[in-house]
């Protein structure tokens, strides 16, 4: 049972680290843009079942997000990126229960950490450090013809062989930090973007920067803090779900492994669902309260 | 031992509140429900709503266990 709070690296292509949730947020997001492209297809086709039922969705949204901040340019301006999330963070979250997420790998040689605190006795080779990113990448069938000799091996497996671990080919996108830090900081971004349209750049800035008497001072700066306060909620709040549910999938299916983890692949549905649903919903509910933070 | 008692302690003391939180959203909507019945559907959408926000309370703290356990 091997747990990792980060995501594994599969590879690197010109630099940029590929890891396993990249990989499986990259299939979800094809996905969508297949299912975008057959929507522009069959639109405006009225007998196609499938234009109906995408068209049926879109109203259900449309009239969610019009009852929270009401008819008009907001909510046309608010909609795409609202229900682009609600898309986003369900797929991610269902793809990510699939069979194969996190069975599917390849055996690597354990990387020699430097800031481990204690210096392991058995110092791997100069020639096996180099040469296995190259061998890792390469020789996957190799590897795990070889490694699946000792795949179970404990901590300082045999002497001269570098010690083999177990690298998933996919992991559930929301499991990483990264990825909900982004899509939390698009989030918050695009909030600001918001405000600025609609109640002008100097009451936006007023908002935050407010002179005129001590209190608002420091209102002002609690205003601050509330909007970095937001980043850290929303990407904490899904990280933690969807990776808490991950850690019990596992668990679960470690003590008991055939029928017991249904149930909970079930309440792992639900919350995938709910924590889609609470992303999206908070993004229109915080738009709605600073958009009309100066009307009133 | 003392990094597993902290995490024993993190997460004993982060499910007390939600704890008490969801039993009471959930208490309050059902009076609700009972009291009048043709709003049930409106409550329990947004009973689930506050559900989820007491339940992040403790997920930040199996964030941070997470963290001291796993790194």
């Amino acid at each position: 049972m091997e747990i990792l709070l980060k995501a594994e690296k599969i590879g690197e292509i010109g630099g940029l680290t590929v890891t396993n949730t990249l990989v499986a947020s990259t299939c979800v997001m094809l996905f969508l843009m297949v299912i975008a492209l057959f929507i522009k297809k069959s639109r405006y086709d009225l007998k196609s079942r499938f234009y109906n039922f995408i068209e049926m969705i879109v109203d259900g949204f449309m009239s969610v997000i019009e009852g929270v901040v009401g008819r008009g340019r907001v909510a046309q301006q608010i909609f795409s990126i609202v229900v682009t999330f609600f898309f986003f963070i369900i797929l991610n979250n269902w793809f990510g229960l699939f069979p194969g997420f996190g069975a599917i790998g390849f055996y690597e040689p354990k990387h020699h950490t430097e800031d481990s605190g204690e210096t392991s006795e058995h110092v791997v080779s100069e020639e096996a450090a180099g040469a296995h990113n190259e061998e890792a990448i390469e020789g996957e069938g190799n590897k795990e013809a070889e490694g699946g000799e000792h795949g179970e091996a404990p901590e300082g497996g045999h002497e001269g062989e570098p010690e083999m671990v177990f690298v998933p080919l996919l992991r559930s996108a929301n499991s990483d930090l990264n990825m909900t830090l982004a899509i939390a900081l698009v989030s918050v971004m695009f909030i600001q973007i918001i405000t600025i349209r609609s109640v002008g750049f100097k009451n936006y800035i007023g908002k935050f920067f407010n002179f005129s008497s001590v209190i608002l001072f420091f209102v002002g700066l609690l205003e601050i803090i509330s909007e970095i306060v937001k980043i850290f909620s929303f990407s904490f709040r899904l990280f933690g779900n969807i990776f808490a549910g991950d850690v019990l999938l596992i668990v679960i299916s470690s003590l008991v492994p055939y029928i017991a983890p249904i149930p909970f692949m079930g309440i792992e549905m639900f919350a995938g669902f709910i924590q889609a649903l609470i992303f999206s919903m908070l993004t229109l509910v915080f738009v709605n309260v600073s958009v009309s933070h100066d009307h009133s | 031992m003392t990094k597993e008692l902290a995490i024993m302690g993190i997460m004993v003391a982060a499910a007390i509140g939600p704890a008490i939180a969801i039993g009471w959203i959930a208490s309050t909507a059902l009076s609700a429900i009972g009291r009048n019945p043709e709003a049930a559907k409106n409550v329990q959408g947004n009973m689930i709503l506050g559900l989820a926000f007491a339940e992040a309370i403790a997920i930040y703290a199996l964030v941070v266990s997470f963290v001291l356990k796993f790194v």
